[in-house]
């Protein structure tokens, strides 16, 4: 009896990984095989025809100390991240409250401020591009109404990341459909107590709502700041495939692909992935870490 | 007497009320706009389209910009090409990743939870640590301009869709998997029978956004695609972009072209699309 139940668990084990193989394949194929490779390649000279003679840290050494527009591809990325991840937070946040006081026409504002969320390649960037443009384009015409004398955007080097951080703006309604919905799942009991006490619209949202949404701003804030490190398409289209004036719009990512893809420095291409996945690992652990701090689990009920 | 309309609760309330609904208004026509410019400008002769100030209503609409659009690159072949890769995904997509995500929410093996966990964690991959060496892979395999490389990986699993149809599957009870086990009915006709009939709804989200990944998709074309006879919309767009330089009316006929079947989706099937969302942040929808 005990034998069958036994035999009848490690059958049911077997169907468990049946299921799952799929993915197992997809895995060791085209993602634990790939970083094997790229973590040996990226100490060496790889350049996918010819050679791939091992030369130790030289790709490290050079990127780190050697290579001016590694710093200038890093330091623009930063600067990208550094704005456009808490923006987008903020005006999502603010979106979503604004959505959450029983206004008339939910739906609508919803869908209004949803559908740039989901648009998205060559089409946007070139409907940006003639947004942004200085003479025939809507931003400036917009800014001159109010006698506002609009910069050069995509041409003037100081303004090209806040054009693209200006666009990414514009489909702040993904970030916000998540707070929205988590800001449904307060219970109104507790803003009804508060009102009671006499506390203030401001001082309810502080010490209620947004409490009780920290755990999305958490997966926002990691998952956003994940995703900001690896902005490519856009500078790469909004270019021309070049860099943007004075390489203001050399992303990471983009001149690692110039490297791998243009030059076909692949080892060193590789020696760069691996450097900005230790910077996204080192910033997403320090987020888990500091999350006990302020994220504010309800009980266990989530899960 | 103004002073005490305000510090009346009920005033404030409704003041701010109000205040808000205006704040939305005002940012919904600035959310629209973008896309109102683009139909407009995509209306404009070349004429209008430069003249200083730039015009917000086109005085004459030149419809035919878009038929012009349409004949001046072959975008009916890339149309073709687009839906033929954008179909394939969205039945990879949606059938494989049910399937995984039905083993890891309903039948119990041995390292369950530690290779979910590595399903996750590979989310946090940056995707060009994968791409240069896939890259190199598919090169060797010879897959160099075919859609092979945009989509063979389709039907291997993806990370993000595993989790999201595992969230729902973890709300079917575990005692109607049961009791179909005790009828004696295998995990695969469950999966078939019980599974996909009960999670449509997130299936409909995963295909939704499957199709908006592959269509929108640029930078997998860009790398593995380079002739022109097997081109995408998104590649032909940024060609067609080189060809016509500032022509603005032109280029946003062509990517107003383009969008097109994204807004349509969306706007009917919007519910799925939230939906997924909702999924994300771990809501019980």
């Amino acid at each position: 009896m005990k034998k069958k139940k036994f035999n009848y668990k490690r059958q049911e084990g077997l169907v468990g990984y049946i299921f799952i193989l799929p993915w197992i394949f997809g895995f060791l194929v085209f993602t634990a095989g790939p970083l094997l490779f790229s973590l040996v390649a990226s100490f060496t000279n790889y350049n996918i025809t010819s050679q791939m003679d091992f030369i130790g840290t030289n790709n490290y050494e050079k990127l780190l100390f050697n290579d001016q527009l590694f710093w200038t591809s890093l330091y623009n990325t930063l600067y990208y991240v550094a704005f456009s991840v808490p923006l987008t937070t903020i005006g999502a946040i603010f979106l979503s409250v604004l959505l959450n006081q029983d206004v008339p026409g939910l739906r609508f504002f919803r869908t209004i401020y949803y559908l740039p969320a989901v648009l998205s390649g060559v089409g946007v960037y070139l409907l940006w591009m003639q947004l942004l443009d200085p003479g025939t384009g809507f931003i400036n015409m917009f800014l001159g109404w109010f006698g506002i004398d609009g910069p050069n955007w995509l041409f003037d080097p100081e303004w090209t990341k806040p054009s693209l951080i200006l666009m990414k703006l514009w489909s702040v309604g993904g970030g916000m459909l998540l707070y929205l919905a988590s800001l449904q799942g307060v219970p109104k009991s507790l803003y009804e107590a508060a009102e009671i006490d006499g506390a203030s619209k401001w001082q309810q949202f502080c010490y209620i709502t947004l409490p009780m949404i920290t755990p999305v701003i958490f997966f926002d804030v990691v998952t956003s700041l994940i995703g900001g490190f690896q902005i490519f398409q856009e500078a790469y289209v909004m270019t021309n495939g070049g860099g943007g004036p004075v390489n203001s719009l050399l992303f990471y990512n983009y001149y690692m692909w110039n490297k791998a893809f243009k030059v076909f420095d692949m080892g060193y291409a590789m020696a760069m992935s691996w450097i900005l996945f230790i910077i996204i690992f080192i910033l997403t652990m320090i987020n888990l870490k500091l999350a006990p701090r302020w994220v504010h689990y309800e009980g266990e009920s989530k899960r | 007497m103004r002073e005490s309309y305000f510090n009346s609760m009920a005033n404030r309330k409704k003041v701010l009320k109000i205040v808000n609904f205006l704040l939305l208004c005002v940012g919904s026509l600035l959310f629209l706009s973008p896309l109102w410019w683009m139909i407009s400008t995509s209306l404009k002769t070349m004429q209008e389209v430069m003249s200083f100030p730039p015009t917000f209503f086109p005085k004459d609409w030149k419809w035919e910009n878009f038929a012009k659009t349409w004949e001046a690159a072959p975008f009916d072949l890339y149309t073709v090409n687009t839906l033929t890769i954008t179909v394939l995904v969205v039945i990879g997509q949606v059938f494989v990743n049910s399937f995984v995500a039905y083993g890891f929410a309903k039948i119990p093996f041995r390292g369950r939870n530690v290779l979910f966990t590595i399903v996750l964690s590979t989310m946090m991959i940056p995707g060009f640590v994968t791409l240069i060496p896939q890259y190199v892979l598919f090169s060797k395999l010879g897959w160099i301009n075919t859609y092979f490389p945009l989509v063979v990986p389709a039907f291997f699993g993806s990370a993000f869709n595993i989790f999201l149809l595992r969230q729902f599957y973890m709300t079917i009870p575990n005692e109607m998997i049961e009791a179909a086990r005790m009828e004696g009915a295998s995990h695969f006709l469950i999966w078939r029978k019980i599974g996909i009939p009960l999670t449509k709804p997130a299936l409909a989200t995963v295909a939704i956004f499957s199709f908006n990944g592959a269509w929108n998709d640029f930078l997998g074309p860009l790398l593995y695609v380079n002739n022109e006879n097997i081109y995408t919309l998104q590649l032909g767009l940024q060609v067609f972009k080189g060809e016509m330089n500032t022509q603005w009316n032109y280029l946003m006929a062509g990517s107003l072209l383009v969008l097109l079947p994204v807004i349509i989706l969306f706007f009917f099937f919007q519910k799925y699309f939230i939906e997924g969302i909702n999924l994300q942040s771990g809501g019980k929808s």
